[in-house]
């Protein structure tokens, strides 16, 4: 019997580098005071600014006042976008700011992101059962969105945020590190973590069915 | 290798960052231990299933808060 096939990860192009093709044109017609190509990007990502400062923040309240403020910010700072990066991560990068000043003010005793975490030993996993092929469809869509959030807002703020700029949003670990005051290492020690617990979380919903 | 290194090596792994040399080593382990491979292949999914999932259409009030919000502050800008 041959070894099982082992699925290779490929390289994969993190969306924070692909931009929709009219989305430098709309940035330009908005600098230059064009309020409706702003509103056209608005209506682009609120539902991805808003599911952010949702899983951020853990309130609907302070979700929905952090997206404001970042729409509102992002087009009063406009003019210093230097389109170094896409609209898009630049908008997040607020958005995560805004987000993180509603969570500390509600929960200033919430450990701090910049704070040493502890990502030791407990994160072997222990539950190694197999999820069998494509395990997401077996739910329907609001199903699945409200599993997703249930499970990411179970995590420690300092894993669920890098959790959410990396693998959500797809900023690079580079940008993760940038946006949240982070080192590199310290990114990289956080989603590895967050990475695992949330593989535990999701096990009883997404387990194989066990044949008898 | 061991299952332990898997673990701390895990993360270059999914990121697709490892020398080939010590991504072949990690992949003849996958090959031959199932735990380490159901590991992998789960944290791999979970990632998969988070980035590929759609954002739920925004509730119809917050939709409405956030567009009048920006009517009234754009429109400061504007006059």
């Amino acid at each position: 019997m041959g070894s099982p096939k082992v699925d290779p990860v490929g390289a994969r192009q993190l969306p924070s580098q692909v931009v929709k093709a009219d989305e430098p044109l709309l940035v330009a017609a908005a600098k230059s005071g064009d309020i409706s190509a702003f509103e056209t990007l608005v209506s682009r990502y609120e539902r991805k600014i808003f599911r952010l400062t949702q899983n951020i923040t853990q309130n609907r309240e302070d979700a929905e006042d952090a997206m404001q403020e970042a729409f509102l910010k992002a087009f009063e700072h406009l003019a210093d976008f230097e389109g170094n990066s896409r609209f898009y991560t630049w908008l997040v990068r607020i958005a995560v700011n805004q987000a993180l000043m509603k969570l500390r003010k509600r929960r200033p005793n919430v450990v701090s992101l910049d704070q040493e975490v502890d990502t030791g030993e407990d994160i072997l996993p222990r539950e190694v059962e197999d999820w069998g092929p494509s395990p997401a469809q077996r739910y329907e869509q609001t199903e699945l969105s409200d599993i997703l959030s249930k499970t990411i807002g179970e995590l420690d703020p300092p894993f669920r945020v890098v959790f959410q700029l990396r693998d959500i949003e797809e900023l690079s670990t580079e940008e993760t590190a940038e946006a949240l005051g982070l080192s590199v290492p310290a990114v990289k020690s956080r989603l590895l973590r967050a990475r695992l617990k949330l593989r535990q979380k999701l096990n009883p919903y997404f387990k194989q069915e066990k044949k008898s | 290798m061991k299952c332990k290194k898997i673990i701390n090596e895990l993360q270059d792994y999914l990121d697709d960052a490892l020398d080939a040399t010590l991504r072949s080593s990690i992949e003849e382990h996958l090959g031959r231990c199932t735990d380490c491979r159901i590991v992998v292949d789960t944290c791999k999914q979970t990632i998969d299933i988070f980035c590929n999932s759609e954002p739920a259409p925004l509730p119809l009030t917050t939709r409405q808060k956030l567009h009048e919000a920006l009517a009234k502050r754009l429109g400061r800008a504007r006059a």
